[in-house]
């Protein structure tokens, strides 16, 4: 069913360090090995040696340059579904294909049910998803559906696959609808802030600023050097100093 | 965004075929057109052929069509599935009109409850059509007080000028039919004129530093994510240079609006059979010249996902 | 509820799952707990040198996914955009299939499959017909592998003394500046104390061998708000991150480096009391100019260096704890005018020629920076220090309650190493570390184990006498301590082919793979018979000047024949350098080996204690192809190699397994340090354990020892853990290990230079000794800077590898091209607006050394005279599985085209290896370029093209699409 729930039991998504990011693809080749045989398998890749491979991936990482008057940042920006809670993508669905859970706001797309029609990833914003020439349907994240909750796999990796592999720490993952939780405690710290929000889609994920250029930025409060004032100078000094 | 020729054909020709059927079924009911056997079959084919056509067109479009049944359920909250229940509707009353018309030659009583339903389909369909466009909130040029009018006036323009084309073709042209396709046709250009304007000077809140949640200054992209186009940029980073455009739109302008008045208006003084063929020829013009629009339609579309890429 | 506590490095309370895991009753169908593999291997990445542990996930006999090894020391439980690729590495269509023999002219690609017993019997004959007359004529270069100690050992036994990994062209400038300098390095054998420092300085580096392990660290420092301070022309990947970017111009970090030190000295902010007990800044240097002995240490008569007691105001013993040493004046000692080393210190770098107004312009920074920087130093390393509640020992017996330490780490790598002046400048960056008390103290540069060792460490490199059907004394490759231990004859000739520890590099610890070829084409020191590579792609992005590479290989002498007469060569995967072989030995993926990542080489150690680990085969191979360390060990006892044969002339190891079990290099010691002994509870030194490598991979592939907390900082001079090195073999005796800031075996040479001792360096090379033998960190402009009419060339290039393929082999990973099949070269506005460019311009990129084209693209984080672009995206056509469309050889570059592998002619018409003049580490960093628009006509394809390859017997066209992952699902949905 294409209509939203009225209600969400959990709020599940992810908090994404921009601070943090290196732009190392981890969490990319994460998501894209764990879900070619998950859920939505396969992540099908065309012309994979060729002049114009292209492939559905759930995760992309851009890089920026975000020039402002207080300076200039390289910024790596990974994108993926932000699992809005009033996501476009779900309700222009015609079939009923793609939907919101209820239990826990993941979007998903029912591939038995999609006619492939692409209308959600013209409503989608964010780019979040993509098209499976091959298989004919739309494809997207899952927020590791068949991780976070898989019994076959040992309790401690039971998060979503990006998050797992994201080698600096800039991914975090939990219940975005409960403000006690330590995702939602780490979006207030750090001024976690919503894509788009213009857009009214109200996104779970939330996106941490770059501290560079602003106050959360660290520094040392250095006083400038002085040079010794011993006499003959900075020997002299290490002479004064040995010998105390 | 990219103008697939399948979506392209399918809104014009469905737009063309509702408008005519909606006029059919308008006119026919009130007695403004005579029943007539040919009349009914060609105009009737003609509509309902068109619409079929867009719709088969628009599966095309779709990666596993032979599923595309399944698109009549979400009607509480999809547009487009709303469209597909909505044609498929139009489809029993404007059929019933169809019969009562060619099969029983009459145009009043349940024919003409027909042919009214028939046009109110026809009406909410393209209504739905629009609001397809309207709803989606990432592309603004979409997203716009133009868009839903839009599809409707160019409904009702290509349905007038064709029905204009039909009767001329049977000698049943009016003058009074042939002011209306020329009003119609000059609403239709000054609203794409309008929307264009619209468009053109649209300062759209959604930028890269919203996408991005970077606050303040400029974000420039450094960087894809891929060295090649992918299915994000081969279906919504369609770009199309400004030089370009203008000379598409000169050609919409043409085609679509000048060039049919001016064949229109010679039909007050042409003697038919010519009066049929400048109504004929008004007609295709505008059809091309539509063609054109919608393409111009997507092309000149931008979705916010062209954001993070730069573009 | 989770069951113990979280394991690995995501594991904040913000990364953790669900705290209920059971799934919800969303009553939407979807499988939420498929099942995911039969069996899950843990074993040891290869996908770049970071040796990560890993855990395959097996299914139906295909690897289904990879993840990272939580309880890994190395990786924690991370894996990088590599590491999970895996998958497609093992599954590449470029992968060979068979042992190939050349049919067609070299170059061409054209092949025939032979059998392996063909293969063997083609290079036994060759290598012992090799072997009974000159051993010296088998040139043996390796490159990213990590069996080093196998293949070294391999060489020596076989009587060769050119062998060398990869390490000339990639890192000794810090290994050896390092080594030389505090007896560790950077990377391999020491890392930032990630959990307590305060300050983060990093030197050129924006990805890294030790991938994972920095990213962690990053994050860690982030987490806490410490300052991160990145030095790079270019501001990617961890400099994106950096608090504080500082764009330097390349080639003039040493420069920057002597600023932050001559205002630390200037405001006396050097830590005096680390500099007396763990450096020689006490000791005394004799300063009679002209003298045989100038510039070395005073010693007593046992040979022991001395200093002088201020207090007692006479010489003693420097590594007298009880002395009071001076840092200054002039004292005479045995008739011998002398100054602590810190005088000459004080002396060289007080001078105004290094203060932030003198070099801020050269190195592109403003002298205001620069002060701010050595302030922010400083003040970190003197009022924010730590001290952590761990009472130890040091060396002297002297028991400290605490341990201090200074909060100021640094890192170093590449953008340091690839240029001719990079040794000093490591050095240089060591001396800035030292003078604040920073090296293995909390907060600081720790080593890992088994560093620090003394600097330079032992042994000395061997070959000075090749035989027939003789072994080495020693191991090809070692550390020498002046002119008499270098690799040349009685007229200076190098013994060597790539003329390592001649006096072209006296201190070329890794070998100069990058000389090899064209060395061996002009035979010059000698001529060669065979060449035989692992690993390494010399015939492409391995090499400097590609296009003349590719001609010496295939070049021939009067008689028709090659002037390298014979390659053999191994390797996985169909790349650039396979055409050129006569002999190809077809390698396996790393998931279907075994290899041993050993102490003995570069093992997997962490600050915290050493490690080694293991790979061993997951999945069987579907094809004829062997592990190369197996074959090599094979071929050792088809030669009769001493040491790869038991007494009956019988084969000693019948594998690569075998070897890492049972060979002892020294008694008791082996490839792997854990579980030793028959029954396996010995560790570092023990009898071979049968059980070894099950108790390996029993354990997660790894072996990791956690070092007493009294023994993890200061270990130079740490009794504690002096002994337990002692006790696993890692040092000779639990002595101090005294950091070299003044490093008298590089004085010798300058004495050698003067025309002191025995063995002297040709008149012509006199000058360059004197020069770059400074036994004190010096700076000089890059050679090809130096050389070229900076008018004409106005920009310096550099190349990096995108994270996400750095030190792997990506182009022909079907996910990993798709991130990156086309590089561009990153110019920075105002350059290109200069230049009247715009965005996705063809430009050609001209240097002395030729032109390449490539496609432009502006940016604002780069050094304004810099521009920049992704190495080894650029590839030729026919290889790697690529198709002839690919972007890679159609609109991706090689840089490498235009690098020299010279330098231009000196004085004297000689032409040195593009390499520093110390260590000969390849300078291609060093690189000067112009770039010009193309005509209109020459945009949209790269040049210089090359011949497409044939392809090898049996090689199917690379597929048009991937459905990788199809086959779980079905199987799952069957299995329902």
């Amino acid at each position: 069913m294409t209509c939203l729930p009225s209600h969400m039991d959990k709020r599940l998504g992810l908090v994404i360090d921009l601070d943090t990011c290196v732009g190392c693809q981890a969490c990319v080749t994460a998501c894209k090995e764990w879900n070619t045989g998950g859920h939505m398998a396969p992540l099908t890749d065309t012309d994979p040696y060729g002049g114009h491979v292209d492939g559905v991936w759930f995760n992309r990482v851009h890089s920026y340059e975000h020039t402002t008057e207080m300076g200039g940042r390289t910024v790596n920006f990974p994108r993926s579904c932000l699992h809005c809670e009033t996501p476009a993508c779900v309700t222009v669905c015609p079939t009923g294909a793609s939907y919101k859970r209820a239990s826990d706001g993941i979007v998903l797309i029912d591939e038995s049910k999609c006619i492939g029609c692409k209308l959600c990833s013209w409503a989608c914003p964010y780019g979040a998803r993509e098209f499976d020439t091959d298989v004919g349907v739309m494809k997207k994240c899952t927020l590791c559906v068949d991780r976070i909750y898989n019994d076959n796999l040992a309790e401690g990796d039971r998060v979503p696959a990006c998050v797992a592999a994201c080698p600096t720490s800039a991914r975090h993952f939990g219940d975005l609808g409960d403000p006690a939780s330590a995702v939602s405690q780490l979006v207030a710290e750090r001024g976690g802030v919503d894509l788009m929000p213009e857009m009214g889609y109200r996104p779970t994920n939330k996106y941490l600023p770059p501290r560079a250029h602003t106050q959360r930025a660290a520094s040392v409060p250095a006083k400038a050097l002085e040079p010794v004032k011993a006499e003959g100078g900075f020997l002299g000094w290490v002479d004064r100093m040995l010998s105390n | 965004m990219h103008p697939a020729f399948s979506v392209v054909f399918f809104t014009t020709a469905t737009g063309a075929g509702y408008g005519l059927l909606a006029l059919l079924g308008v006119l026919g009911a009130t007695g403004f057109i005579a029943p007539g056997f040919w009349l009914g079959l060609a105009g009737m084919a003609l509509s309902l052929g068109l619409i079929s056509a867009g719709l088969l067109s628009s599966t095309g479009h779709l990666g596993r069509p032979e599923r595309a049944w399944r698109a009549f359920s979400q009607w509480r909250s999809s547009w487009l599935s709303r469209e597909g229940v909505a044609s498929v509707a139009t489809f029993i009353p404007a059929g019933l009109f169809g019969l009562g018309w060619v099969v029983f030659g009459r145009l009043d009583g349940w024919v003409a409850a027909a042919g009214l339903l028939a046009a109110v389909g026809a009406i909410v369909t393209v209504c739905m059509t629009g609001m397809i466009y309207a709803s989606l909130k990432p592309i603004a040029q979409w997203h716009s007080p133009y868009t839903l009018p839009g599809y409707l006036i160019f409904s009702g323009m290509s349905g007038i000028v064709l029905l204009n084309a039909l009767l001329a073709g049977f000698g049943l042209g009016t003058n009074r039919l042939l002011a209306a396709s020329i009003l119609l046709t000059l609403l239709g250009w000054g609203w794409k004129l309008a929307t264009w304007r619209h468009n053109d000077q649209l300062e759209i809140p959604t930028t890269a530093n919203t996408a991005t949640g970077l606050a303040g200054g400029t974000v420039r992209s450094l960087e894809w994510p891929h060295t090649e186009e992918n299915y994000l940029l081969k279906e919504m980073g369609f770009r199309i240079a400004r030089k370009h455009s203008a000379k598409l739109r000169l050609i919409t302008q043409v085609l679509a609006f000048g060039l049919p008045i001016l064949l229109l208006i010679a039909g007050f003084a042409l003697p038919w059979p010519l009066e049929a063929v400048a109504a004929a020829l008004a007609a295709i013009s505008q059809f091309a010249g539509m063609l054109v629009e919608r393409w111009l339609f997507f092309a000149e579309a931008k979705h916010t996902v062209t954001l993070y890429y730069g573009r | 509820m989770m069951h113990g506590p979280p394991r690995g490095a995501n594991s904040a309370p913000s990364q953790r799952p669900l705290a209920d895991t059971r799934a919800p009753d969303e009553g939407d169908g979807v499988d939420t707990s498929p099942d995911v593999s039969d069996r899950v291997a843990k074993t040891t990445c290869y996908m770049c040198a970071c040796r990560c542990g890993i855990e395959v996930h097996i299914k139906n006999g295909k690897v289904r996914y990879i993840n990272g090894n939580k309880d890994h020391p190395v990786n924690r439980g991370v894996i990088c955009g590599k590491g999970s690729s895996g998958i497609m590495q093992h599954y590449s269509p470029a992968r060979l299939k068979k042992p190939l023999l050349r049919t067609g002219p070299r170059g061409s690609g054209a092949f025939r499959e032979i059998e392996w017993e063909e293969a063997f019997s083609i290079a036994t004959e060759r290598l012992s017909a090799i072997r009974r007359t000159d051993p010296k004529k088998l040139a043996f270069f390796t490159g990213r592998d990590q069996s080093q100690s196998l293949t070294g050992w391999w060489a020596a036994k076989f009587g060769t003394p050119n062998f060398a990994a990869h390490g000339g062209f990639c890192s000794v400038n810090m290994a050896a500046g390092g080594l030389y300098s505090i007896g560790g390095s950077f990377w391999e054998f020491g890392e930032p104390d990630w959990d307590n420092t305060k300050y983060f300085m990093l030197f050129g580096v924006a990805e890294d061998h030790d991938s994972n392990p920095i990213k962690i660290g990053l994050g860690k420092l982030k987490a806490r708000g410490a300052k991160v301070v990145s030095i790079n022309p270019c501001r990617t990947g961890y400099n994106a991150i950096a608090d504080d970017w500082i764009g330097i111009r390349p080639g003039t970090d040493g420069l920057f480096v002597f600023a932050l030190i001559h205002e630390l000295l200037k405001a006396g902010r050097v830590d005096l009391d680390y500099l007396l007990r763990y450096t020689n800044a006490h000791t005394l240097v004799i300063q009679e100019p002209g003298a045989a002995d100038d510039g070395l240490f005073v010693r007593d008569a046992d040979g022991n260096p001395l200093a002088w007691d201020r207090v007692a105001e006479k010489p003693v013993r420097a590594d007298d704890a009880l002395a009071k040493p001076a840092l200054t004046g002039s004292h005479e000692v045995n008739g011998r005018r002398c100054v602590p080393v810190f005088q000459l210190i004080a002396d060289r770098y007080l001078d105004e020629s290094y203060s932030p107004d003198a070099v801020a312009e050269r190195c592109g920074i403003s002298a205001a920076t620069i002060r701010r920087i050595a302030a922010e130093l400083a003040h970190v390393a003197f009022e924010q220090t730590i001290e952590l509640p761990v009472a130890w020992t040091d060396w002297a017996g002297r028991r400290h309650e605490t341990i201090k330490g200074r909060p100021v780490a640094m890192h170093a790598m590449r953008g340091i190493s690839a240029h001719s002046n990079g040794f000093h400048t490591c050095r240089a960056i060591h001396l800035l570390q030292v003078l604040l008390g920073t090296v293995d103290v909390p907060g600081g540069f720790r080593f890992k184990p088994p560093y620090p060792k003394s600097a330079p460490p032992g042994p000395k490199p061997s070959g000075k006498a090749v035989k027939p059907m003789t072994p080495l004394d020693g191991m090809p490759l070692g550390f020498v301590c002046g002119p008499d231990d270098l690799l040349v004859d009685e007229a200076g000739t190098p013994l060597r082919i790539d003329k390592a520890y001649s006096w072209d590099a006296p201190l070329a610890a890794h070998g100069l793979m990058h000389s090899v070829i064209r060395n061996a084409w002009a035979g010059d020191p000698y001529k060669i018979d065979t060449l035989m590579m692992y690993m390494s792609n010399m015939a492409w992005n391995s090499s400097m000047n590609t296009v003349e590479t590719i001609a010496m290989l295939t070049d021939k002498d009067e008689a028709a024949a090659y002037r390298i007469p014979f390659i053999i060569y191994s390797d996985a995967y169909y790349s650039e350098t396979v055409p050129f072989a006569d002999l190809v030995l077809p390698d396996t993926t790393y998931l279907e080996r075994h290899d041993c990542i050993s102490l003995l080489d570069r093992p997997i150690s962490h600050a915290d204690g050493p490690g080694d680990a293991i790979r061993h085969p997951v999945v069987e191979p579907d094809r004829d192809v062997r592990p190369f360390q197996s074959v090599l060990i094979e071929l050792g006892a088809r030669l009769g190699l001493p040491g790869f044969v038991n007494e009956d002339g019988s084969a000693k190891y019948h594998d690569y397994a075998d070897y890492i079990v049972n060979h002892e290099r020294t008694p008791g010691i082996g490839p792997l340090a854990g579980w030793r002994g028959k029954d396996g509870t010995s560790t570092g030194k023990g009898k071979p354990n049968p059980n070894q490598l099950q108790r390996y991979i029993d354990n997660g592939g790894f072996w990791h020892h956690d070092l007493a907390a009294d023994q993890r900082f200061y270990k130079m001079g740490n009794r504690a853990y002096l002994d337990f090195a002692v006790q696993m073999g890692f040092i000779p005796k639990a002595e101090p290990i005294v950091f070299q800031l003044y490093s008298e075996p590089m004085q010798r040479f300058r004495l050698a230079a003067r025309g002191h001792g025995r063995v002297l360096p040709p008149q012509t090379e006199r000058k360059r000794i004197e020069t770059y033998m400074d036994p004190l960190p010096i700076w000089y402009m890059p050679f090809e800077e130096a050389a070229v009419d900076l008018e004409k060339y106005p920009l310096h290039a550099l190349t990096q590898r995108p994270m996400h393929m750095y030190h792997s082999w990506g182009s022909q990973n079907a996910w990993l091209r798709q991130i990156t099949s086309q590089n561009r070269l990153f110019v920075h506005h105002r350059t290109g607006a200069g230049l009247g460019l715009v965005d996705d311009d063809w430009v050609w990129i001209e240097s002395i050394n030729g032109r390449v084209k490539g496609q432009i693209k502006l940016i604002d984080g780069v050094n304004e005279s810099t521009v920049w672009t992704w190495n080894a995206i650029g590839k030729r056509r026919g290889s790697w599985g690529l198709k002839d469309d690919a972007g890679e050889s159609n609109r991706g570059f090689l840089l490498n085209h235009i690098i020299g592998d010279q330098t231009s002619a000196d004085a004297n018409g000689r032409r040195y290896a593009n390499a520093d003049p110390v260590t000969g580490q390849a300078a291609w960093f060093d690189l000067r370029v112009r770039i010009v628009k193309c005509a209109p006509q020459e945009a949209g394809f790269t040049e210089p093209q090359f011949e497409r390859f044939e392809q090898p017997p049996h090689f199917e066209p690379s597929p048009d699409i991937s459905r990788f992952g199809a086959e779980f699902r079905h199987a799952r949905e069957a299995a329902q």
